[in-house]
């Protein structure tokens, strides 16, 4: 019972794997279709690229500038850009290009320390309580509502005051800002996880006898996946602002140490007098914010294989 | 309102005229030609049916008529009513025919009623759209409407919201409302296919009935060719969106004339047919409408084929009187009287082992059941939550499977079969009774003993496509038990590979998505999952009742093949009887959570004694225009009572015909106890009309054979068993 046939489905289903003529002769793996199914998206590559090279200024950037972030260029207060300061410079001295280069560093690694903390939480929380049931699941949304109706402001504001103080004190603030970020994705995926649990592929695997870890890893999060990664994507740029918001009270990243929110917050004192101080971080936010968006679609049409990353007919 | 008036077609008249329709949507992939050329004239009072597979286009003819079509479809040709054209008319212009003089039967009544309004404000509705009456006489109708359909107590229950009725009730419903402005033209769209056959029955007598009070004439849209059989005057056959053979009910079933239609006809599993020759496979799976090849688009399919075929489509030419079909060859099939034996060898599946003789009772037992019961508890509240009942969806059953067997369990939907297999699957302690494995009760097992029983305990869904993980490629699908049990890569890689041969798959798909195969391919790629593991117990839950009749005959086939190379036993679950005859060697009929009859396949069939079975087998329609014709039907009354409040005594006596006809000291037996499963009367079947005559009926004692030649297995519960003959 051989089926040997061209259907007109065919050129559809071939067009995703670019190999018409003769069967795969080889297999290629999930990750690898994935890759190649990203990489067709011309828009997530540009943000791929423009996020890359964010993290490579912010990393190296340092070594290159001419000024130090906390180098001070005595008697040039709140000039604008020019050749001795590419983007200007603050009241206090500072070179803005310098300054923003650092907070771009810090904002990068606490957004995306963040978000993936937190969805990571999310998923697994909500999915295994939708999964699993019972008191479990009550237990948990016991905790997820209680924790929703906290001030999480004040108390990240006041843990952050009373925690530890040095060169890592910030790792404190991403554990806080995941602390309190997850709860609403995790009801999300938790409510998503409901309706995939009831179908049928989930109970072929459980009635396989795969591992209930397994089985919320290789079926159930996979296919809640475009909501996780536009849950990371979001959540980016919310922790890099919900920072911004605590730096600007004086609670978040401190003196003289810089993020992104920090700058901004100061640039937003003298917008009037000298826009360059706050234009520079700002267009470095909007841009990575616009990247990660990029990234995060290109991403989802990648695991989807029901969008249009198949390739053309 | 206005143009429509009186009715000027007396029977026999065209009521309705459709000549070259074609319609074509836009889509991604470019130009969706979902009809092509279609032409029929519809008399009054006739019935035609359309049959084709999904995505042949018979549908979107039905919507193009009724002007429900996207907005971005383009139609050209013609559709006459009366001699006035309606394509082109307005939306507005159409709402004034619409349920007027064309009414439409959806498929999922559910979804066609609204429900937020009653059932008597839908059809109140209807008739003022198109009538200056008043509401009260309105009302008055819909109950009459109401009572002609058959639904009891009709002044109360035109007062209830859809999700009060049952399935089948909301069927008659919606025919209420379709004939409730005495319509010249109904288009029934697949109107039984959500239903059991015993309600498939009632309604189908009810459009039947409908068609004689308003002398409509009906489209009946269906792919179940035993209710185009039984229903239908003329036949057209669609195939890609063109029409390939036309003609009387009796020209189409017993002189077809193109290949794909006597292929169609020869896929049917029959209800009739004995021994187990395998089916008519058409290869391959109907094309897609967008950019189709030139050529007939039936042609890569077709074993008769030959370079012309590919290159120009042939056009309906006549074949007989009243009867065209669409193709090259209808002259050589005429001549020659091809059948589709000839037309579509069977292949053999190439070193089958010599079949097991071994007597039944001396085989191994695989699975047995023992008084199985699963109940689930009915609760009520938020806050505080109380049990306020019990649901017996599965109550008290006996069964036992053994090695290279298949047990068909059949009966409607909410009988129980579903939970029996999931009781089995769970590996749990069931409510009550035994479930024995292997020869292990399945309540004592660890987990390490439960993981090693799963490999040899696989199973297959209903619903390909929800079965399989539409993220993984089916590699990782079919290879996901190999991983659960530590197989290493290399193995996994080559196992894969192999079992995608087995089920008939071409190895270099392996990187695909499920959703880049057609129905019986993914139902292919679920049953290389459960074969993984060289299992010897497949439960099989519906596995081909998601599929259309000529994917379903190469799936069932299948089946069969691996089972005799591979010595499997299948549990197999279906509401299908025929499909059941086909590949069980012994069927088990459940009946609210209990067995009624079990017995060797061809001694139910020919012999059923207990009213259910009688009334299930009775229901199906038989692909047979003859046949179908001059059958006597047995229409149970009623829909299947709720599982969580079961009647008393016998639990099938409020729709039993034969407790209908008995006498009150007659029917003390069956109000005391749910009768015992019990050795099947011996003596010679009786006719349908004897087996319900009252003064025919005594209880079953004195006829059970006590001292019976041969051991039989055939069990029934029924304290008025007798054999009948159905078929």
């Amino acid at each position: 019972m051989s089926v040997d046939f061209r259907t007109n489905e065919e050129p559809e289903a071939l067009g995703g794997f670019a190999q018409p003529a003769a069967p795969t002769s080889h297999r290629l793996t999930r990750g690898q279709l994935v890759r190649r199914r990203f990489f067709r998206n011309r828009g997530a590559v540009i943000g791929l690229v423009v996020i890359g090279l964010l993290v490579l200024l912010a990393l190296f950037g340092s070594y290159l500038l001419p000024w130090q972030y906390d180098q001070r260029d005595l008697g040039q207060y709140y000039k604008p850009p020019s050749g001795r300061h590419l983007f200007g410079t603050t009241q206090a001295g500072f070179d803005v290009l310098a300054r923003t280069v650092r907070g771009l560093g810090k904002s990068l690694v606490i957004g995306f320390m963040v978000a993936v903390i937190q969805t990571t939480l999310a998923a697994l929380i909500g999915s295994s309580a939708a999964y699993i049931g019972g008191w479990y699941e009550k237990a948990w949304l016991w905790v997820i509502d209680l924790m929703l109706v906290l001030p999480s402001f004040f108390l990240i504001a006041v843990v952050s005051q009373g925690g530890p103080k040095g060169t890592y004190a910030w790792l404190l603030l991403v554990v806080l800002l995941a602390a309190f970020g997850w709860q609403l994705s995790a009801r999300v995926v938790r409510s998503l996880s409901m309706s995939v649990k009831e179908r049928e592929y989930v109970a072929a695997a459980r009635f396989m006898g795969l591992s209930t870890p397994r089985l919320l890893v290789r079926h159930i999060v996979p296919n809640i996946a475009s909501m996780l990664i536009v849950d990371v994507c979001l959540g980016v740029g919310y922790a890099i602002l919900g920072e911004a918001g605590l730096s600007y009270f004086g609670y978040g990243v401190q003196a003289p140490d810089t993020s992104l929110g920090t700058l901004i917050a100061e640039g937003a004192q003298s917008t009037t007098i000298a826009p360059w101080i706050f234009l520079a971080p700002a267009g470095v936010l909007v841009l990575l914010v616009m990247s990660v968006n990029a990234l995060g679609d290109g991403l989802r049409d990648a695991l989807d294989p029901s969008s249009m990353s198949g390739g053309q007919a | 309102m206005t143009v429509t008036g009186g009715r000027f077609t007396a029977t026999g008249d065209v009521v309705l005229s459709v000549r070259n329709l074609h319609v074509t949507f836009p889509s991604e992939a470019g130009l969706v030609k979902a009809v092509r050329g279609l032409s029929f004239d519809l008399r009054a009072g006739e019935t035609m049916a359309i049959v084709g597979e999904s995505g042949s286009g018979k549908s979107v003819t039905s919507l193009a008529i009724m002007g429900l079509h996207p907005r971005a479809a383009r139609i050209s040709g013609s559709i006459t009513l009366h001699g006035r054209e309606l394509v082109g008319l307005s939306d507005a212009q159409m709402s004034s025919i619409r349920g007027e003089d064309l009414a439409m039967i959806f498929q999922d009544p559910l979804s066609a009623l609204t429900p937020v309004y009653t059932i008597g404000d839908q059809i109140v509705e209807a008739i003022q759209t198109h009538h200056d009456v008043s509401r009260a006489a309105a009302w008055k109708r819909a109950v009459e409407l109401l009572d002609l359909v058959g639904i009891p107590n009709p002044q109360l229950r035109v007062k209830s919201f859809p999700h009060e009725f049952s399935g089948g009730m909301r069927q008659r419903a919606m025919i209420a409302q379709a004939i409730a402005n005495d319509p010249d033209v109904i288009i029934a769209d697949e109107p039984t296919t959500a239903l059991d056959v015993t309600i498939q029955a009632q309604v189908l007598d009810v459009l039947k009935t409908a068609q004689v009070e308003t002398g409509a004439a009906v489209i009946l849209i269906t792919h179940d060719l035993g209710v185009v059989a039984g229903m239908s005057d003329r036949v057209t056959v669609m195939y890609a969106g063109r029409p390939v053979e036309q003609g009387s009910v009796d020209d189409i079933f017993y002189r077809p004339r193109m290949p794909y239609t006597i292929g169609l006809l020869g896929a049917v599993p029959r209800l009739d047919a004995t021994g187990s020759e395998p089916l008519a496979t058409l290869q391959g799976n109907p094309p897609s409408v967008v950019d189709l090849p030139p050529g007939c688009p039936f042609s890569p399919r077709c074993p008769l084929a030959h370079a012309g075929c590919r290159t120009t489509e042939p056009d309906l030419a006549g074949v007989g009187p009243d009867h065209v079909a669409a193709c090259w060859e209808s002259d050589r099939i005429t001549r020659e009287h091809l059948t589709s034996a000839d037309i579509f060898p069977v292949e053999s599946a190439g070193d089958v082992p010599p079949p097991d003789t071994t007597p039944r009772t001396e085989r191994e037992t695989v699975l047995s059941l023992e008084n199985l019961s699963r109940h689930y508890p009915l609760m009520k509240g938020a806050v505080l939550r109380r049990r306020v009942g019990t649901v017996y969806a599965v109550d008290g059953i006996d069964l036992d499977l053994r090695r290279g067997e298949t047990l068909g369990l059949v009966g409607e939907s909410g009988c129980g079969k579903s939970t029996t297999l999931l009781e089995i699957l769970n590996l749990h302690a069931p409510t009550d009774g035994r479930i024995v494995v292997f020869g292990k009760d399945t309540s004592t097992l660890g987990r390490r003993e439960k993981k090693t029983m799963r490999r040899d305990l696989q199973v297959v869904f209903q619903d390909p496509m929800a079965s399989l993980d539409p993220r993984m490629p089916i590699f990782d699908i079919i290879a996901e038990p190999l991983g659960v049990h530590g197989w290493s890569k290399g193995r996994t890689e080559t196992r894969v590979m192999d079992l995608l041969r087995t089920v008939g798959l071409e190895p270099g798909h392996a990187n695909r998505y499920p959703q880049h195969f057609s129905g019986g391919q993914r139902q292919r790629i679920g049953i290389a999952r459960a074969l993984a593991l060289e299992p010897e117990l497949i439960v099989l839950d519906e596995p081909v009742s998601a599929l259309d009749v000529s994917i379903q005959a190469g799936v069932i086939n299948l089946l069969e093949d691996l089972k005799k190379r591979l010595r499997l036993s299948y549990l197999f679950v279906a509401h299908d009887l025929a499909v059941i005859r086909h590949i069980a060697d012994r069927v088990a009929v459940m009946y609210l959570g209990k067995i009624v009859e079990v017995g060797d396949i061809d001694e139910v069939y020919s012999r059923p004694s207990h009213p259910y079975t009688q009334a299930l087998l009775s229901a199906i329609p038989i692909p047979d225009p003859t046949t179908e014709r001059s059958r006597t039907r047995i229409l149970l009354h009623g829909d299947l009572p709720s599982p969580a409040n079961p009647p008393s005594g016998c639990t099938f006596r409020t729709r039993c015909p034969i407790f209908e006809g008995l006498d009150p000291e007659q029917r003390t037996p069956c109000l005391a106890a749910m009768p015992p499963l019990e050795v099947a009367p011996d003596g010679a079947p009786v006719t349908l009309a004897q087996a319900l005559d009252p003064a025919e009926a005594r209880p079953g004692g004195e006829d059970r054979p006590v001292g019976r030649d041969t051991p039989t297995d055939h069990l029934v519960a029924c304290y008025y068993a007798r054999p009948v003959k159905v078929l």
